[in-house]
């Protein structure tokens, strides 16, 4: 009856747990049905076999379907699982299954169900093993006279590491550094004769300031992306990789509310905002200045602005105050005006960068 | 060890049908050991014992579906074209044909309405990832609870901790490939991260990107990591998984036959290969099924990825969720300070705290060892009642992540359960600190009461169920001794070790540091053990069985007297 912690070996190693109770031992095995009568034998047997059977059946099944069943745009048929989609996961995962099930009842009912009892041994090695692990290190270690010859040794650390600059060194041209690239966006490229029009995102309409009612929002782009002639610039410029890059900075929200609801805010250079908007109209950024998710959520009665991802919530009356959630810093907001034809446009880019906070970037009260 | 074989199955036999085959088998044989001498590694393995139970299963539904993802995957690679080139979709899908998009997402349309099969693969590739994921975790889960992590296993337990690190970024790379409207939104997100990580952010969002985000860098470089480098980390780390178990061999639960020095089973063939062979296709089976029948992110309802629009309810992929959530309840907090931004709303959540987590996962089975001084090797599993701190310990992190991921639905809760979600967020502010803190008192009681009752059955015996009426008029229930495998079970486990007092401490001579660390050690270790149920003493359950057998003489004889009987009482 001695404390189990009093008998471990003297390498820490195994212990006996000593019980109260003596270990009765393994309990005797017990013959199964299909053990002792051929007849549950052959019916286990039969049973097996045909699981096994079922699954060929399957897997021809799977074949007929391969080729029968078109897919293509009747993916909808049956339940919006597409016939092929559906047929070719039923017949595969029953040819499957009658596989495992078959092997699984082959093992429990048919083969030997002894358990048997195997020795541990101590994970580390016996002591004589050690030492002679540790001599032929020794040895080894010797011979090589790493240790006699510290010029050897210190010079071939110096080379080994620094060819770890390389490695480096080689990821450098991954892509160009940012720069200023974050504090700019596409607003900022419309001209005097053609200041930058704001369009309805998709379908590329300017927008009258008379053609939105109180509480509507729509979502914009700059003009430039779609019409970059108008404003000199290089179509290539507003393609494929650039349409998305410009996107993603400069994707507009213009919301109109009463004019009175607003409580102009002060710029980056300490002036009013008062003349940012548009009777009523206010324009701020789309991009969620948390992560840079797409805001979209719009709260009609509050001219709040809610973030699906994140939750965070701006009040666009009031400077893009966060007035919930997780987002530290306002929306930026987009200084509008109407050009000859009475169509929205940008007075100028943003004055700060757009989207999720980084480290270089400045912060200023509104 | 000889197996009594003789009523084994007369169909099994002792010789084959035909003995062509085992002639040809055997010069095969001969001649691959000849050259590679399997003999020696196959005498010790061939045979190798594994014990049986249910919860062993849960890390062979992990390496099973990893299989699945790897067979999946290579049907995919077939056909996906990971190029963010924008082109015009003009597949079989009607609703999205014109469309601009980029060719990884017009290749996922190919997959899925114009390869047969294409979209089983594909939305089996996706349940199997979830399945290795959540498979590992509920693994993890149990080897934690049982105590297998404790020496020698605790390479292995860091190994698990690993792949669950590298599955998850798996899982994250993988669904960020086809790039459509929510892969993109994710990516976005991650963009957002990398950019608030302090002083280089930028620089690491540029470079990943290779420029500005989106660019056309992204999806190629997670697709090299997708098929090529985290596989390539998981294999080795699975491969260096399995060695070591084969190497420790398998815990087991304790039971009679069943110590310290053996390990009892079934041997590796036939029945554990027929066993493990057969769930293989059981596991490649079910998730087959649910790939033909369970829609599972479905990119064409979702378009190709745009970075001005986003759908309501954008959520990660469930394992992704937990920190997802950490980033919905957090505070605006931002530092502004000489013109730079510090983001801790973004940093806590999703910079700090999955490292931290995982630190603490894989620091926990040596912060145990360190606490309760126990340096020795265990084969035998511990129920988690017989650990309570160790159990609550982990049901407290299990709340947490728990707290974390349902914050990460806030705004599902929010729609389904017609709550605000302002209220929900708020409220999960709290829950996720005082949570925890609840689930790991009650846990720690509940197991408690559990050895308790166990305590009580050894002792007392197990309510049978008859209950006696006295001659008085009271009640009372006929206990019965435990059967001697089932009361042997409960006792086959170690007494907690008994911390080191102050004076043992003191009059060690210990000074400084050395002091210190033992006196908040030996303090740490009498709350870890603090009300813990011992096993009974032989003495105990000696004059327990006494007692019992005394009061159920008594009981009979109330029984052969009393009210129990019919007819009128004798006395």
């Amino acid at each position: 009856m001695s404390d189990a912690h009093d008998t471990h070996s003297p390498q820490g190693g195994e212990i006996v747990p000593t019980g109260p109770i003596a270990d009765p031992g393994l309990p005797d095995h017990q013959w199964r049905p299909t053990d002792v009568d051929p007849a549950k034998e052959k019916r286990a047997e039969r049973q097996v076999a045909i699981l096994f059977g079922l699954s060929a059946v399957s897997t021809v099944a799977f074949l007929v379907a391969y080729f029968t069943f078109d897919i293509g745009d009747n993916w909808d048929v049956i339940g919006g699982f597409g016939a092929s989609t559906m047929a070719l996961g039923l017949t595969l995962g029953l040819a499957l299954l009658f596989i495992g099930v078959g092997v699984i009842h082959w093992a429990r009912k048919l083969m030997a169900d002894h358990e048997i009892s195997e020795l541990r041994h101590p994970a580390r090695s016996s002591d004589d093993d050690r030492e002679v692990a540790v001599q032929a290190l020794t040895d080894g270690i010797n011979e090589s006279g790493i240790g006699r010859r510290p010029l050897i040794r210190n010079s071939l650390l110096g080379a080994v590491g620094l060819l770890g600059l390389p490695a480096i060194v080689m990821l450098r041209d991954l892509g160009p550094l940012p720069g200023k690239k974050l504090y700019h966006t596409i607003w900022g490229s419309g001209t005097k004769q053609a200041p930058m029009r704001i369009v309805r995102d998709g379908i590329w309409t300017p927008i009258l300031a008379s053609d939105l009612e109180i509480g509507d929002l729509v979502n914009c782009q700059p003009d430039a992306l779609h019409n970059p002639e108008r404003y000199g610039i290089d179509p290539s410029e507003v393609e494929g990789v650039n349409l998305q890059i410009h996107k993603s900075k400069a994707s507009l929200i213009l919301l109109r509310m009463n004019p009175g609801d607003i409580k102009p805010g002060k710029a980056a250079d300490g002036s009013s905002r008062a003349n940012w908007t548009v009777d009523g109209i206010v324009a701020y950024s789309k991009i969620c200045t948390h992560v840079g998710c797409p805001i979209s959520l719009n709260e009609r009665t509050t001219h709040h602005l809610l973030c699906p991802c994140h939750q965070s919530t701006f009040d666009l009356a009031d400077s893009g105050r966060v007035v919930f959630g997780p987002a530290g810093r306002p929306l930026p907001q987009l200084a509008i005006s109407v050009d000859d034809e009475g169509y929205l446009v940008a007075q100028h880019d943003f004055d700060e960068p757009v989207g999720p906070s980084f480290w270089e970037r400045d912060y200023y009260e509104r | 060890m000889s197996v009594d074989v003789s009523k084994v199955a007369t169909t099994n036999g002792s010789t084959p049908a035909t003995t062509k085959g085992a002639q040809r088998a055997g010069a095969i044989a001969n001649w691959a050991d000849e050259r590679l001498g399997l003999g020696s590694a196959m005498k010790k393995n061939i045979r190798k014992v594994f014990p049986d139970h249910w919860s062993f299963m849960l890390g062979e539904i992990a390496l099973w579906s990893f299989v699945v993802l790897l067979l999946t995957g290579v049907f995919l690679t077939l056909w996906f074209d990971p190029s963010m080139t924008e082109i015009q979709y003009n597949g079989s899908y009607d609703p999205l044909r014109g469309v601009h998009m980029s060719s990884a997402m017009a290749s996922t349309l190919d997959i899925s309405f114009d390869v047969r099969g294409g979209l089983l693969m594909r939305q089996m590739h996706h349940w199997a990832a979830m399945i290795f994921i959540a498979s590992m975790m509920i693994h993890m889960l149990r080897v934690y609870l049982t105590g297998a992590f404790r020496k020698p296993r605790e390479v292995n337990w860091i190994i698990g901790c690993l792949l669950l690190l590298l599955g998850t970024i798996e899982g994250f790379t993988g669904y960020s490939l086809p790039d459509d409207l929510l892969s993109g939104t994710g990516v976005r997100a991650a963009d957002g991260f990398m950019k608030a990580t302090p002083v280089v952010g930028t620089y690491m969002s540029f470079f990943l990107f290779g420029g500005e985000f989106p660019g056309d860098a992204i999806i190629p470089r997670f697709y090299a990591m997708h098929i090529l480098l985290i596989p390539g980390l998981l294999l080795a780390l699975i491969a260096a998984h399995m060695l070591l178990l084969v190497y420790h061999k398998h815990t087991q639960w304790p039971g009679p036959g069943r110590t310290e020095q053996n390990v009892v089973g079934y041997p590796m063939l036939p029945v554990y290969a027929a066993k493990a062979g057969g769930f293989f296709f059981i596991v490649f089976g079910v998730t087959a099924l649910m790939g033909g029948l369970f829609s599972i992110n479905n990119v064409w309802k979702l378009g190709p990825y745009d970075p001005s629009k986003v759908t309501a309810g954008s959520q990660p992929d469930w394992y992704m969720g937990w920190p997802d959530g950490l980033l919905r309840i957090i505070p605006p907090w931002e530092t502004h300070l000489w013109g730079i931004t510090i983001s801790w709303n973004v940093m806590l959540p999703i910079l700090v705290m999955p490292p931290l987590m995982l630190m603490i996962l894989m620091a926990l089975p040596f912060i145990e060892s360190w606490l309760t001084g126990d340096k020795r090797e265990h084969h035998l599993l511990q129920r988690p009642r017989n650990a309570p701190t160790r159990t609550a310990i982990m049901v407290a992190l299990m709340t947490f992540y728990g707290l974390s991921w349902a914050a990460g639905g806030n705004d599902i809760i929010a729609i389904k359960l017609h709550l605000s979600i302002n209220q929900i967020t708020y409220f999960m502010r709290g829950a996720v600190f005082i949570g925890p803190v609840i689930a790991f008192i009650i846990t720690r009681r509940w197991c408690i009461s559990l050895q308790r009752h166990d305590e009580g059955k050894l002792l007392h015996g197990f309510e049978s169920g008859v209950l006696v009426r006295s001659p008085e008029g009271g009640y009372a229930e006929k206990h019965l001794p435990l059967p001697e495998g089932q009361a042997y079970t409960l006792t086959a486990r170690d007494d907690d070790p008994v911390p080191e007092t102050p004076e043992q401490i003191e009059a060690s001579g210990a000074t400084g540091r050395d002091l210190r660390a033992r006196k908040l050690r030996a303090r740490l270790a009498t709350l870890f053990f603090a009300d813990n149920v011992q096993k009974p003493t032989a003495e105990e359950i000696h004059e327990a069985q006494h007692h019992a057998e005394h009061e159920l003489h008594e009981l009979e004889s109330q029984i052969a007297a009393g009210p129990n009987r019919h007819g009128p009482a004798d006395h």
